[in-house]
Formats: C-alpha cells, structure tokens, sequence
C-alpha cells in the first residue's frame, strides 16, 4: 500500500532550519494537503518527499520503504509542478512520453498509454501542438497527463493552479477530485489557498513556519482547531478573536478588558478561574441580539442579498466581523449587541494560543 | 545531422550515468571538466610558466637548459639613458614600441569613441533603413585583420587608387607606406575603420536603453534640446560610453594583427607596436629571446591587468546606475 | 546651437517632413557607405584585372581586357589596336614588341609585314572583360585549396567543440549549486582577464610540449575553451526554469539527458550566436597561428595571405583575388546572418 510517512523529517539551510521536525502518515489512497501561508516550508516539504531537495534529517517512508537515499526519479512519484513546467520544445506527445522513453518502455506501449491518458484528460486534439500554443488550462492538463501517463504510487502536486484565473480553478479542482477517485492513488497536494484544502483534501495538514500545526480532515480542522493559528487559517471569513480573562470568581464568565462580561461554555473547556483566554467566534456563529452581552459599532456593511456582512470594532479596538444569511437592517455608524451560543464557542490559552478542549 | 549525432550522445552517456549512479550530483565536475581542464592547460600553466622564462635567460626552450638571471630580463627593457628617447635606450625597439602604442592607443580610441558615438546618435534618430545603416557599419568588424590591411593598402599604394585621385585634383602623389608619419597615420585610420562599427553597436544599444518616456517628460518639462542632450541623454549614457572606453583601451594596447600585415612595423620601426615586439622578440627573430619576450609579456600584462580591473568596475557601475 | 541640439536629440522626424539634420544625417551615412563598401567594391572589381590593367595609372574603376588575335606564325595572341593618325590611319594592327617610343606591329591579314608604328598614334581595343585567370591561378600556381581546407578544418572543428565543452561547463554552472561553484566561476571570470596575447611564450611552449606545434590541432585545442562562450550560455541557461529540470528528473531522465534533450534544445538561441562568433574568430585568426604554424603546407587562408604579399614573385592580380576569396565566406555569413550577429554582440559586449 503505497502510503507516505514522514518520521521527524528535518531540513536546515546551513544555520537556517526551515523544516523543523515533521511527523505524519498518510494513508494509502489519501488525498492530502498541505496547507499554510507563503513560506511555512509547504513547497519544500513537498520536493522533499518527492526526492529533489535532500533531507537534513527524519525519514521518509514511502509503502513501508525508507527513501531517503533514493534518487527522485527511482521513487516512484510523479509531480505537478506550479509553472507547470512542460518542456517547452517539445509536442505534447512528446512531454507525455519522454518520462516513459526514459525508462525503456516499448514503443508501441508509449503511444498506447499516451492515448489513453489524453483522451481521459481530453487533450487527444492537443497532441502535436506545442505548450506555447496552449492555453493555462490546457497546459495544466498536459502537466497532469505527464504525471499520469508514468502510472506512479504517488502524485504529488505543487500549487499547480495558481497560475489560473479563478473560473478555471474552481472546474480544475473539480477534475483533481475526480482524478482521484478515478485513480485511487495516494496524492499530496501544495497549496495556500485554504478553500482548496476543505474542497479537495481527506486530510489537511496546517503548517507554519516549518512545523506541524494540525494535522486532520476538513471538518476535524474546522470544529476542532488546535490553535489560534488553525482556527484564523482555515474558515472564511476569519474568526473572530477576543482576548479577556475568566472571571475569578465564575470560571463561566469571561470579563473583558472594556469590563464586559461574557458567558462561557461551562463544560468542554478546562479553563481555570483568573486564566488569560481568547474567546474565538465564527463570524456565522455571531449574531445580533437586544439582550446580547457584547457591544459594537458597526463600520461598514456588504450586502450580498443571499447573504450579509457586518464589520466594525468592540470597544477595545478588536475586530470583528458578522456574517448572517438574509440581508439585514442594519447601519454604519449603528451600535448593536451581538452574542454567540455556547456550544459555538472556542476557547484557547492566550500565551500559548493552544485550545482549552478536552479532548 | 540528428541521426549522427544522437547515437553519439548516447555513448557519451555512459561515463556520465555510471558517475551518477555512483556519486550522484556529483556529475557535474564531470561536465565542467573538459573546460577546466582546458582553460587550466592552456591560461593557468602558462601565466606561472611565464614568469618562470621572465627571470631565466638564454634561448634554450626546456627551462632547465635555462639559466635563472634573476631580473636581467627587465633591467634589460628598462636600461635607458634617457626615457623620452628610445634611442639611448639598450632595447630600443621596445621602447618604440611602448611610444609607438601608446600614442596608437591615444589616437585610435580617441577617434573611434568619437566616431562611433556620432554614428550612434544618427542611427538612432527616426532613420529610414536604419538596420541596413547598422550593418553597413558593422560590416568591417567582421573582415579578417589581413583582409583589412589588403584592401588599404591596395589603395594607398604608390600607384594606388588615392595617388591617382590626388595627382587628378592637381596635387602630389604621396609615398604613403614609406613615409613613417602617413604609415601610421593609416594604420591608426584603417585600424579605426575596421572595428568602429563594434563600439558603434554597444552605444546604439546604450542610448535605445534610454526610455523613451524620460524624454517626454523632459518636453513636458519644457527643457530644450540642447539641454536634453546636455542632461538626459549623455549622463544616462555615461555608464556605456565608459564601458566602451575600457573596452576600447584593452583592445587597442593589443593590435597587432592588421597594423603588421598592413606596414610589417615599418617603415623602420615607425609602426611597430608592443605585441610585435613580444612576437618579433620570443618566435621571428634568431636567436629566440623567450626570457625577454615573456619578460615584456608581463609588462603588457600589468597594464592589462589595470585596464580589466577597470572593466568590472566600469561593468558594475554600468549595472548598478 | 539649437538646431545642433536637435539634431543630437531629435529621434523623430516631424511629420515626415525633411529637416536640414535629416539631410545631414543622411548625407553621413551615406558617406559611411561610400568609406566602408568603397574600398570593398574597389578590391573586387580590381580582382577582375589582367595585369596589364593592374599596373595601369591612373587606375579605371571597370575591369578592361584588350582584345588580342592569333596571328599566323606568333605563338601567342597579340594585342590588337586601332591606328588613329599617322602613315597607318584607320587600320586595326597587332603589336608584336614594344621598343621605346616606337611599336613593332602587324597586320593580322598579311602576317608578313611588320610595321613601324610610333605609340602615339595607335588606340588599344578594349572592352569590359573579367580576368577569371586571376582565380584559377590561385587553384593552379598556388595551393589554395590546401589553405582553404585548413582555414575549414580549424574554424568548423574548433567551433564544434567550442560549442561541446563551453555548454557542458555552462549547464553545470548554472544548473547546479555545489562547494566550488562560484571557484569554479572566479576561474573562468580569471581566465577572461588572461588574454592570449600576454601569454605566448608559455602557451607557445606548452603546445610545443603537447606535440601540437605545426599541426591544425595546436591552433584548435588551445583556444577551444572561451571564457566568452561560458559566460553567454551561462545566462542563457540561467533563464531556463529549474523546475524544468526537476520534471525531467522526476520523468527518470539523466542528467547527461537532462542536458542533451532539455538543456540544449532550449539553449539553441545562444548557441547559434556562440557558434557565429566562433566562426569569425577563427576564421580571421591569425597571431596564434602565426605562431604555431610555421610550414608552409599548414597555412591558414590569413597566414597565406599575408606570405604572399612579401614576396617578390606575387603579383597583385592573384593577391587581390585571393583576398575576395577569404572574404568571401565571411561575408555570406554577415548577410545571413547579420540580425543574430548583432544582437549577439551586443549581449556579449565583445570577445
């Protein structure tokens, strides 16, 4: 079973470490991504697995296999990369079937997966021409039908539709799902865009700054996010985050720095009495309410018809942001009150920004 | 073509998949090595060699035939009684040589620069036919030195195309190749003619660099054009026009080429230039002077080494401004 | 002042119209046309003449060939002239010799008689005529073939493996971060500050010692490694993306491969402009051959040429032929291929 494990990988540029430490198995036939903002070391985990950046230190595991002194080309993966990087000299017959040419293949077998493989990415009328005649979304086909055609255990995909406009984007994603399950393969995907992760992944994993946030399925992600980090990146728009402290002497309470008091979860969190916390709140969970604790000014409102904004400040200065179906009444300049059910309610350490859950 | 040489690559392959295989990354020496090993060979060896033959004397080939001298060979070049005048001078050749080219180097970069910058400026105003006009000029860059020297002195000859012309208008034929100042005079000029049209074409490139907009809004600007030329176009072009300059001294202080297949150095030595010196000194004459050769050699190379350091620094600014 | 100002700014006609600096610098121009091609067309047309019409003073600019006839018992053609004044007026006659002032001639109907004619009254026949004899002579007398296979053989293998060792050392250049690397890069920066000419006596004593002195190999090995050539490929290939490169590996391609099939293919803009500048270097080379080529029978076309013109025995006809035909393949060159000459030029910013 062509699984992909990563036991303590490490990977430092002289006295930088930009991977520090990474553990994670993904199982055979899983469709993983790995999400985080620019920089977190996503891309270079990737090229990692993939054999063409060496590792520091860890191992990589792939179907049971330590890999890590195999060349890329003998790992058996195949990659999509960002720019798509079709060989620009070439047909797109010929980008097809260089990989197999490289391992001996027949050539009648070439020409008969080369087949198969454009008609299933409907690029079969594309084959003579060459990648500078293509459009973006059929170069990115092509890209795909590359690795495809080499039948690997893994496909491993590098931010590959960030080069297209937004339309074509969503139909791609579209098409990567169904590749998947047309195929079954294992696939790890690269990615910053955070609603490509939830659309497209069986399980994300949140990176920053080199490390492992969380790793899990969407929903696991979006309900039970492990930290502020987590909670901020997946979810759109952000949630919302107010800083307070739980009262002294009700540890259901959290007082605010304005002196607003707000009611928590009693149960489900084990904050203690005194404790610095951070109340996170979905902007979908946030309502206007008269009897409400909260009070803000409201700013500016979007209204979508189907659906409304809200956007404007606590009196501490904190963001916030209310997203509620319908269209709404209110204002700029207006003052409401807006409050949140319980069970909606995310509570973490402020220091640490890890969640109070228990889990 | 493809046919011959694909199998061809593919045998040479082999070494290099088997250092794959066996040292990985590490295959890349393999595909550097042919150059290094050339340029060490042959640019290397021989600038340590060469100070080996400066301080060594005699003129056996195999340096341990040959004597050490210490740096006989320099106090030889430079024992003058008197510097202005090479006659007094124990290497009076050289000396000639060094006068000799360093007044062909003020001349000819001076009259070159000069040229190539008007031509510049022309061919970049609103020309009809401007690529025909930018050949043309390049045209000469491309002919062999002795070509070059052929074809002018096949007109400066004693019955030559320009004697005629001169005898037509009513004036005297000149002996031009005889008389030492028309010797090099010409050769300055032929010299200047055969590789304007390289410096012509940096420039050209320099002063289409100049965004165009610059000039707009220096109109909008209501500055005139003589003030436009002062301000924009020259500062904006100084960075190339010194990139020329360096380029044009490190290849003038080296003509030899069409100046010795044009005059031979003479007459008498009037045009003989400091790499004949090196040439006529280490391989024409007898017997082979290799220490005094090698030891004029590295005179030649300081003032080479000056000019390249010139170069990068000029190249920098370039980049940078 | 003005109008000198706009004359060395203006970069645009106004409307079309013609402005005096227009004039002037068409006049320029054109009087660059005329300084360059001049000399050019004046050494092709001279190409073209006897001797005869060589050595004549003033010089004419067509080729002139005097008309000559067989005369029954003369071994050679006679030179044929009409007789303007004189005893002979109005007859075509043959010159047999030429004593001072005065021309033993004859009358090609009546071979018998030889007449006394004074030079100043006869006129040549003349008529525009090419003196290919200047050519095929060069096949015949000299060995032009053997300097011009030499002149091939050097710049065709010298450039081949320009090309061959120059892109190798650019690809693992720019393609490949290894200890070393930018060693590697200050040599071939060090070796561009080398120029040949400050070298000779070693590099004459190395070749020596490698056994290549006075063969074809000695001029092509030395100089096959151009600094030149690394540097233009190196940026060029700087420009190709590496995830390219990572594609082919993850396609199992070598890297002997990688280079072959990817890296070349793709380099073929800066290679032509590579391959251009190699055949006019070595083909118009000529102190380093002057130095390692010392028989006769290795001369290059340049050395030839440059022989020829000290000797004695020379004569210019043949000279000047010889001259066309060295420049001649340069020439085809410029005018296929000036549009890549020059922007390759002005990339490399010179050898």
């Amino acid at each position: 079973m062509a699984g992909v494990g990563l036991r303590g990988v490490r990977k430092s540029y002289g006295a930088v470490e930009v991977i520090k430490g990474i553990d994670l198995e993904i199982a055979h036939g899983e469709f993983c991504v790995f999400v985080g903002p620019s920089g977190c070391g996503k891309s270079t985990l990737l090229r990692m697995i993939s054999g063409l950046e060496p590792i520091t230190g860890g191992d990589i595991v792939i179907e049971g296999e330590i890999v890590n002194n195999i060349a890329a080309a003998d790992r058996g993966l195949a990659m999509v990369f960002q720019s798509y990087a079709l060989y620009p000299h070439m047909t797109v017959r010929q980008n097809l079937s260089f990989g197999l040419e490289n391992v001996g293949t027949a050539k009648g077998d070439i020409a008969a997966k080369v087949d198969a493989v454009s008609k299933m990415l409907q690029i079969n009328e594309l084959l003579d021409r060459r990648p500078k005649d293509l459009s973006g979304g059929q170069r990115q086909r092509v890209a795909i039908g590359r690795a495809v055609v080499r039948e690997p255990r893994v496909f491993l995909f590098d931010e590959p539709l960030s080069n297209l406009d937004a339309e074509l984007r969503v139909d791609m994603r579209g098409e990567i799902g169904a590749l998947h399950k047309r195929l079954g393969n294992t696939m790890i995907y690269v990615t910053h865009d955070q609603v490509e992760a939830m659309t497209m992944a069986d399980k994300i994993a949140v990176l920053r700054s080199g490390e492992l946030e969380q790793f899990g399925t969407p929903l696991e992600l979006f309900n039970n996010p492990t930290n502020t980090f987590v909670a901020g990146f997946i979810g759109s728009p952000k949630m919302n985050f107010i800083k307070g402290h739980v009262d002294h002497a009700d540890r259901a309470m959290l007082v605010l720095a304005t002196g607003e008091k707000v009611a928590l979860p009693a149960t489900g969190f084990d904050q203690k009495p005194g404790q610095n916390v951070t109340l996170g709140i979905r902007p979908n969970d946030l309502q206007p309410a008269p009897s409400a604790s909260l009070s803000m000014v409201v700013r500016s409102v979007e209204q979508l018809g189907t659906d409304s904004y809200l956007y404007g400040g606590l009196e501490d200065g904190t963001a916030i942001t209310i997203h509620s179906p319908g269209q709404t009444q209110v204002t700029p300049g207006e003052k409401i009150h807006v409050g949140a059910a319980a069970a909606s309610m995310h509570l973490f350490d402020t220091e640490s920004g890890n969640t109070l859950r228990i889990s | 073509m493809l046919r011959i040489i694909s199998p061809l690559m593919q045998i040479v392959e082999i070494p290099f998949a088997f250092v794959q295989k066996h040292f990985g990354m590490r295959v890349v020496w393999l595909f550097l090595m042919p150059n290094v090993l050339l340029f060490f060979t042959f640019a290397f060896v021989p600038i340590f060699l060469n100070f080996l033959y400066a301080f060594t004397s005699g003129d056996q080939i195999m340096l341990g035939d040959r004597p050490y001298a210490g740096a006989a060979n320099f106090e030889s070049l430079s024992r003058c009684r008197d510097y202005l005048d090479p006659n007094t001078c124990e290497r009076d050749i050289f000396w000639r040589a060094l006068f000799n080219t360093t007044w062909f180097v003020a001349l000819q970069v001076g009259f070159m620069v000069g040229f190539s910058l008007l031509t510049a400026i022309v061919l970049n105003r609103d020309i009809r036919a401007r690529g025909f006009f930018r050949s043309v000029f390049f045209f000469p860059v491309m002919l062999s030195p002795v070509v070059v020297a052929l074809i002018w002195k096949w007109i400066l000859l004693r019955n030559g195309l320009l004697n005629a012309w001169l005898i037509g208008l009513g004036f005297e034929g000149v002996n031009w190749m005889l008389e030492s100042s028309w010797a090099f005079a010409w050769s300055v000029f032929l010299s200047v003619w055969a590789h304007m049209g390289f410096y012509t074409l940096i420039l050209l490139a320099g002063l289409q660099a100049i965004p165009r907009d610059v000039y707009e809004a220096a109109l909008m600007d209501r500055a005139s054009a003589w003030r436009t030329f002062r301000r924009i176009t020259l500062p904006l072009l100084a960075p190339t026009m010194l990139v020329v300059l360096v380029l044009a001294l490190i290849k003038g202080v080296q003509t030899f080429d069409e100046v010795y297949a044009f005059t031979g150095g003479g007459p008498g030595s009037a045009t003989t230039l400091i790499i004949q010196y090196i040439y006529e000194t280490g391989f024409a004459g007898s017997p082979r002077l290799f220490g005094l050769a090698a030891a004029a050699s590295i005179i030649l190379a300081v003032v080479l080494v000056v000019l390249t350091a010139a170069q990068f620094w000029a190249n920098r600014r370039n980049i940078d401004g | 002042m003005g109008k000198i100002a706009s004359f060395l700014t203006a970069t645009r006609g106004k409307n079309g119209r013609m402005d005096w600096t227009d004039w002037v610098s068409y006049g320029y121009l054109l009087m660059g046309v005329l300084v360059i091609f001049g000399p050019v067309l004046w050494l092709l047309m001279s190409s073209f003449k006897d001797e005869a019409e060589i050595q004549r003073f003033p010089p004419r600019f067509l080729p002139y060939t005097q008309e000559t006839i067989e005369v029954e018992g003369y071994d050679t053609p006679l030179a044929l002239y009409d007789i303007v004044a004189g005893e002979f007026e109005g007859r075509r006659l043959a010159q047999i010799r030429r004593v001072g002032l005065v021309a033993q001639m004859v009358d090609p109907n009546e071979p018998d008689v030889r007449l006394k004619v004074d030079i100043a009254d006869r006129e040549a026949i003349e008529s525009v005529g090419l003196a290919t004899e200047n050519y095929t002579e060069l096949f015949e007398k000299f060995s032009f073939l053997k300097f011009f296979w030499n002149s091939t053989f050097i710049t065709v293998v010298a450039t081949a493996i320009t090309l061959m060792v120059n892109s190798m050392a650019a690809f693992g250049l720019s393609k490949y971060q290894f200890r070393g690397r930018n060693v590697m890069l200050m040599i071939v920066v060090g070796s561009l500050m080398v120029p040949q000419t400050v070298v000779l006596v070693p590099l004459f004593i190395v070749t020596k010692e490698l056994g290549m002195l006075n063969s074809l190999w000695g001029v092509i090995i030395p100089a096959a490694a151009t600094p030149t050539g690394v540097f233009l490929l190196r940026q060029y290939m700087l420009t190709i993306p590496d995830e390219i490169l990572d594609a082919a590996r993850m396609d199992k391609a070598s890297e002997w491969k990688i280079f072959w099939r990817i890296i070349l293919p793709l380099s073929v803009p800066a290679i032509a402009v590579l391959a251009i500048l190699s055949v006019i270097w070595r083909w118009n080379d000529f102190l380093w051959p002057l130095i390692v080529l010392s028989e006769n029978e290795n001369f290059t076309l340049q050395l030839a040429l440059n022989s020829f013109q000290g000797e004695m025995t020379t004569k210019w006809s043949n000279l000047l032929a010889m001259t066309v035909l060295t420049l001649l393949p340069i020439a085809c060159v410029f005018f296929f291929l000036q549009k890549y000459i020059a922007t390759g030029i002005a990339s490399t910013g010179g050898k």
